[in-house]
C-alpha cells in the first residue's frame, strides 16, 4: 500500500514537470439524494483562490489549469455539508460532485414546495413532514395521513386505523414501504396497516392511481412511506422519542441510531415499543383496547453516486384489544347495543388484552440494489419477502379454549426492476417490471371454519411512464399492466354452494365432496391496464395548475371473492361471489396553486393553496349491502351480499396556509367527498363527511424555538347514506324494533393543542419538549367512520408529554 | 460501447433473478376440513311426565350462518295443568358423533344461562333445576308447570358471559349463542 502511494505520488510529481496550463474543469454539482442539479453552490481552488459559483443548471467550469495537476477544491451551498475534494487534471476534465445535506435538514425534510414527488408531476399529492410523524410516535400511520386532507380514516376503536383516501380505503389504497409493497391483509376492514410509523422519513398520498410505477389498482390512492434519508459523512447519530399519554395511561419510546462513512457506507437500528392500558371515553372506561406494540428494523448498505446497496430487515409486532362491548351474539345483542348509551360492558382498567384481540406479527427482508450508467440513467433492482401471520382471537364459549378463531399466514415474495431515465434534464422518464408470489395458508387447528381459504397468487406488472417540461408546461403520460392469477382451494357448505347455484354454474370447480361439505378449486385470472397521463402549467411564479387523469382497474380480493360466514362484530351474515370481475376507475383530479412568495411586502404575499377538485367514476365497484335476513338458531340474521355496481365520488380538497407574520401563520383544510351508487341512485355507505381542519401557530425561532398551535376540528353529520335498517323480534318484549345501522352521528368539534420548545444539551445534542393535549373540552363524540360507534362514544381528552433527544 | 454491455449483463442477470425465484411456488397441497367446532346446530327441549313426554327441538344442519333454514319438530302433547321435568340439551350435528355442547355450557355453568321466556297469554311458568358454583341459575335442568290450555310462543335462550345474577334476559347483557322460539300449544 505504502510502496503504491509513493508510486502514485512520484507519477503525479513527474507529470507536474510537463503541464500546460489551457485546460478546464466542468461538471455539475448534484444533490445526491434526489439528483437534482444545486444551483448557486460556490466552488473554489484553494492552491489558486478563485471562487466560482454554480450557473441556474447546476454548472461550473474553471479555466487555465494546469494539465496533470492535482488541485484541491472546496465545494459549499447553503443546504449543505461543505466538502474538500481532490481533483486531477486529465486534459479538459469532467467532474461531478455530489453533495450532501446537512445533518439538521435531514432530520426534518421539510416537503413542501421543491421536494421531488413521488407521482409524477400533475397527480395530486400531499405529504405528511416528519415533525408530524414525530408529533404522532405513539399513534399508527392513520392517525399521522388523517392530517392531511382528503385523507380520513376507518377505525375500528382507536388502535385500528385504515387510512381513506378520498372516500376510498382497503384493497383499493396501495402502501408502498421502501419500495416493498404492503401484502397484509389489507383487504380487511379491521386490519390496518402493518408498519411502524417511527421508521418513516415522510409519508407521500398520491390521491388516485397516478402512481403507476407501484401498481395499477390503486383505485383510492398510493402511500408511500419513504425511508430516513442516511448522510454520506462520517458520523454516529441517533434521536429518541418518549412519549407518555394520559388516555389508555401508557405511552410510547422509539429510538433510532445510525453510523455512516464518507464511503458511502452506512448501518442504522430503529425499535420501537408502546403499552397502553384500556383507554377512555369522557364518561366511561373502553374495556379491552389496550395496546402492545414492539417494533425493529435494521438498514445496512452502501450508498454511492453510481452504485449503491441495501439489505434491510423489520419486524413488527403488535397486540390489540378490540372493545369487549362490540362483541355481540345475535342480531338481537346488536339492537340491545345501539340502543344504550353506554357500553354493555364497562369495567375497571386493566393494561390486560384479553379475546377479543388480534396479534400480528409482520416480517420484511428487502434487499436493492442499484446502478447508475452515465448518458442512459439509473437502474434499480429489488427482491423483497413479507411474512404476514394474523391471529384473531374470539370470545369461544370454552374459556380455556385459548385457540385464535382466525389464524392466516401470507407469504409474499417480490421482485422489481425499475429504469429511470436521467440523460435528459427536461424529461423524467421511467419503466418497470414487477413479478409476485403469495400463498396464503389459513392453519386448520382454529377449529372455525376458514374466512379465507389457501390460495396461491401470482402477479406480473410491467409499465412505463414518461414527463416532459416545456417552459412553463409540463406533459406526462403512462401505462401499465398487470396479470393476476389465483389459484384457490376452498371448502364450501354444500347447502350454501347449492344455494348460490354453484352446483350448476361451476360443477368443475368441485374436488371432493364430502356431504356437509364441498372442497372446489377455483381459479382466476384478470388482465388490468392501467393509465395516466397529464398536463401541468406555471402561469407565473405564484400560480400553477396541473390536471390528471388516471384509469385503473383492481381485481377482486379474498374476501369480495369468497365470504360465505357469519361476520361476528357485525352480527351478520357477509356473502361474497366468486363470478366477479374487476372494477375500474376512471378519475380526473385538478389542483390550483398558489405558493408562497419569496418576499414578504404585501399581505397577500404569505397566502398559498392548494384547490382540488376530483370526479372519480368506478364501474363494477364492489360494494356490500344488505339483501334479507337469515333465520338461525341465534335467531335472525341479517344478510350481507357483495355486489358489483356504477359508482361517483365528486369531491374537493382544500388548503389554505396564511403566514400573517413572522411569528403567526394559519392553516385552513376542507374536505368534501360525495359518493353515489348510479345505478340504484342511492348514496354510498361509509362516505367520510365534510370536515374542516383550522390552526393558528405562533412560531419564536429566537426563544427556544417556541411553537404552540391551537387547532379546531370540526366534522360535519354525514346526511347522505343507504337506509339499512332492520326490524328484529325481541323476546323480551315480544315484539319486533328497528335497528338502526344506518343513521350517522351527529356533527362533532373537537379542540387541540399543542406546544414545543427546544433545548440544547450540548453542542451535539438537543432536547425537544413538546405537550399536547386532544380533546380540550373532552367532548363526547361518535365517528360515523369508526365501527365501534354503535357501542360506545370515542375518546376523551388526552394529555401527552414528549420528549425528544437527538444526539 | 463497453457500458451498453454491461447493461445487458445487468439486465439478463436480474431477469434469470425473477424467473428464478417466481417459479419457486410450492405445489398444491391439498387442505383439510374443518368440522365448525363452536356450531351448535340442534337445540332440544324434552319435558317429562306422568301424562307423558314431550320433544321440542330446532335443528339447523347447516349452522348458523348456512342458508338452511332451522327445522321445527314438537313430539308430543303439552298437556294443561301438568308439572313436567325438563332438560336443555345443545348439539353440534356436523359432527360424527354429534357432540354434546351441553357437556360444556355445564362444565362452564358460571359464565351460561339459559333462559325461557313464555309469550304473555301462554299459561307456562319455569323454575330452575340446576344452579352454577355461586348458586346462580344455569338451566339446563328445569321445572315447567302448565296452566290452562293456551297457545303461544316460548323461546329457550342460552347466553354466554352473562351478568350474574340477574332478573332476567333484559338485564342480562352477555352474548346469545342460541335464541330459539317455538310455538307451544297448551292443551
Amino acid at each position: 500500500m505504502k510502496f503504491f502511494i509513493m508510486l502514485c505520488a512520484f507519477m503525479c510529481s513527474s507529470i507536474s514537470i510537463a503541464q500546460s496550463c489551457t485546460n478546464t474543469l466542468t461538471g455539475y454539482v448534484i444533490d445526491l439524494h434526489d439528483q437534482e442539479t444545486l444551483v448557486d453552490a460556490t466552488l473554489s481552488i484553494e492552491e489558486l483562490g478563485n471562487i466560482i459559483k454554480t450557473d441556474a443548471k447546476g454548472k461550473y467550469t474553471f479555466s487555465n489549469l494546469c494539465n496533470g495537476a492535482t488541485y484541491t477544491i472546496r465545494v459549499s451551498h447553503p443546504l449543505c455539508n461543505t466538502q474538500t475534494i481532490n481533483v486531477t487534471i486529465n486534459g479538459d476534465t469532467e467532474r461531478t460532485i455530489n453533495m450532501e445535506h446537512h445533518l439538521e435538514e435531514l432530520g426534518e425534510v421539510s416537503i413542501t414546495g421543491e421536494a421531488k414527488k413521488n407521482g409524477g408531476k400533475t397527480a395530486i399529492e400531499s405529504q405528511v413532514s416528519n415533525e408530524i410523524i414525530q408529533a404522532n410516535s405513539a399513534g399508527s400511520l392513520g392517525d399521522a395521513l388523517n392530517q392531511l386532507s382528503g385523507v380520513s380514516s376507518l377505525n375500528t376503536g382507536n388502535t385500528v386505523v385504515k387510512p381513506v383516501i378520498q372516500g376510498l380505503h382497503s384493497s383499493r389504497v396501495v402502501l408502498i414501504t421502501e419500495g416493498t409493497r404492503l401484502q397484509d391483509q389489507e383487504w380487511g376492514v379491521e386490519h390496518a396497516p402493518n408498519i411502524d410509523l417511527n421508521n418513516a422519513g415522510s409519508i407521500s398520498v398520491i390521491k388516485g392511481a397516478a402512481g403507476l410505477q407501484y401498481g395499477g389498482d390503486a383505485v383510492g390512492g398510493t402511500i408511500i412511506v419513504n425511508p430516513k434519508r442516511i448522510p454520506i459523512s462520517d458520523s454516529l447519530y441517533g434521536e429518541t422519542l418518549l412519549t407518555g399519554v394520559t388516555n389508555g395511561r401508557g405511552g410510547s419510546v422509539t429510538t433510532s441510531l445510525t453510523k455512516s462513512y464518507n464511503s458511502g457506507w452506512y448501518a442504522s437500528f430503529q425499535g420501537t415499543l408502546k403499552r397502553f392500558g384500556d383507554f377512555e371515553a369522557p364518561d366511561y372506561i373502553l374495556s379491552n383496547t389496550g395496546a402492545d406494540e414492539r417494533d425493529a428494523a435494521v438498514r445496512i448498505g452502501v450508498n454511492k453516486y453510481s452504485y449503491g446497496v441495501e439489505a434491510s430487515y423489520s419486524i413488527y409486532n403488535n397486540k390489540l384489544g378490540i372493545l369487549r362491548a362490540s362483541h355481540v351474539g345475535s342480531a338481537a345483542d346488536l339492537a340491545n347495543a345501539i340502543n344504550s348509551d353506554r357500553p354493555l360492558f364497562i369495567e375497571d382498567f386493566t393494561y390486560d388484552i384479553n379475546p377479543p384481540r388480534q396479534e400480528v406479527k409482520h416480517q420484511v427482508a428487502r434487499l436493492n440494489a442499484y446502478k447508475r450508467f452515465d448518458d442512459i440513467g439509473k437502474f434499480s433492482f429489488q427482491y423483497d419477502f413479507q411474512q404476514n401471520n394474523r391471529l384473531e382471537f374470539d370470545i369461544r364459549r370454552d374459556s380455556e379454549d385459548v385457540r385464535p378463531a382466525i389464524d392466516l399466514e401470507l407469504r409474499t415474495h417480490s421482485a422489481t426492476l425499475d429504469f429511470e431515465y436521467t440523460a435528459d434534464n427536461t424529461i423524467d422518464a421511467k419503466a418497470g417490471l414487477l413479478a409476485r408470489t403469495q400463498t396464503n395458508f389459513p392453519d386448520p387447528t382454529t377449529g372455525i371454519r376458514r374466512l379465507i381459504p389457501d390460495y396461491d397468487r401470482v402477479d406480473f406488472g410491467v409499465y412505463a411512464l414518461a414527463s416532459k417540461t416545456l417552459d412553463a408546461w409540463t406533459i406526462e403520460g403512462g401505462v401499465r399492466y398487470d396479470y393476476n392469477f389465483i389459484d384457490a382451494q376452498k371448502f364450501y357448505r354444500t347447502s350454501f354452494w347449492e344455494a348460490r347455484g354453484y352446483d350448476v354454474l361451476f360443477p368443475e370447480l368441485v374436488v371432493e365432496d364430502l356431504g356437509t361439505q364441498i372442497l372446489t378449486n377455483p381459479e382466476f385470472t384478470f388482465h388490468n391496464v392501467s393509465a395516466t397521463a397529464g398536463v401541468g402549467y406555471d402561469f407565473n411564479d405564484l400560480y400553477s395548475i396541473t390536471a390528471n387523469y388516471a384509469l385503473s382497474s383492481r381485481a377482486p380480493n379474498p374476501s369480495e371473492l369468497f365470504s360465505d360466514g357469519l361476520h361476528q362484530s357485525a352480527a351478520r351474515i357477509e356473502l361474497g361471489d366468486i363470478r366477479f370481475d374487476q372494477e375500474t376507475s376512471n378519475k380526473v383530479s385538478v389542483a390550483l396553486s398558489r405558493l408562497p412568495a419569496g418576499r414578504q411586502e404585501s399581505f397577500w404575499d404569505g397566502w398559498s393553496f392548494t384547490v382540488a377538485p376530483f370526479a372519480n367514476f368506478i364501474s363494477d365497484f364492489i360494494l356490500i349491502e344488505p339483501t334479507g335476513s337469515q333465520q338461525s338458531l341465534r335467531g335472525n340474521f341479517q344478510v350481507w351480499e357483495y355486489r358489483q355496481t356504477d359508482a361517483r365520488l365528486l369531491g374537493i380538497d382544500v388548503d389554505n396556509e396564511f403566514r400573517v407574520s413572522e411569528h403567526f401563520s394559519i392553516n385552513n383544510q376542507l374536505s368534501i367527498v360525495k359518493g353515489q351508487d348510479t345505478t340504484l341512485d342511492l348514496p354510498l355507505i361509509n362516505i367520510p363527511p365534510v370536515n374542516t381542519t383550522n390552526r393558528i401557530t405562533y412560531t419564536n425561532k429566537k426563544w427556544h424555538n417556541l411553537k404552540v398551535s391551537a387547532e379546531s376540528q370540526y366534522v360535519f353529520r354525514q346526511n347522505e347514506f343507504p337506509n339499512n335498517n332492520f326490524e328484529i323480534f325481541i323476546v323480551e318484549t315480544d315484539q319486533n324494533i328497528l335497528v338502526d345501522v344506518s343513521t350517522p352521528p351527529d356533527a362533532y368539534h373537537l379542540i387541540n393543542l399543542r406546544g414545543q420548545l427546544d433545548f440544547t444539551v450540548s453542542n451535539k445534542s438537543t432536547l425537544q419538549v413538546a405537550l399536547a393535549v386532544n380533546n380540550l373540552f373532552d367532548t363526547s363524540y361518535r365517528n360515523y367512520l369508526n365501527r365501534q360507534r354503535f357501542f360506545a362514544d370515542d375518546l376523551g381528552r388526552n394529555v401527552s408529554l414528549q420528549l425528544k433527544i437527538n444526539y | 460501447m463497453k457500458s451498453i454491455k454491461s447493461i445487458q449483463t445487468y439486465i439478463i442477470a436480474l431477469a434469470t433473478g425473477i424467473i428464478a425465484f417466481s417459479c419457486s411456488s410450492d405445489d398444491d397441497n391439498t387442505p383439510i376440513v374443518i368440522n365448525d367446532e363452536e356450531v351448535i346446530t340442534t337445540v332440544r327441549v324434552q319435558l317429562t311426565s306422568t301424562a307423558g313426554s314431550v320433544t321440542l327441538q330446532s335443528l339447523d344442519s347447516d349452522g348458523e350462518d348456512g342458508p338452511n333454514v332451522p327445522v321445527i319438530t314438537i313430539t308430543g302433547d303439552v298437556m294443561a295443568n301438568t308439572t313436567y321435568a325438563g332438560t336443555v340439551t345443545f348439539l353440534n350435528e356436523t359432527e360424527t358423533p354429534a357432540e354434546d355442547i351441553t357437556e360444556e355450557v355445564e362444565e362452564e355453568d358460571d359464565e351460561h344461562q339459559v333462559f325461557f321466556t313464555p309469550a304473555a297469554g301462554l299459561n307456562i311458568t319455569t323454575e330452575y333445576g340446576n344452579f352454577d358454583d355461586d348458586g346462580n341459575p344455569l338451566g339446563t335442568v328445569f321445572t315447567l308447570t302448565t296452566g290452562d290450555a293456551s297457545n303461544g310462543n316460548f323461546t329457550v335462550t342460552l347466553r354466554h358471559e352473562p351478568t350474574k345474577p340477574n332478573s332476567g334476559l333484559a338485564d342480562a347483557g352477555g352474548e346469545t349463542d342460541v335464541e330459539v322460539t317455538f310455538d307451544v300449544t297448551v292443551q
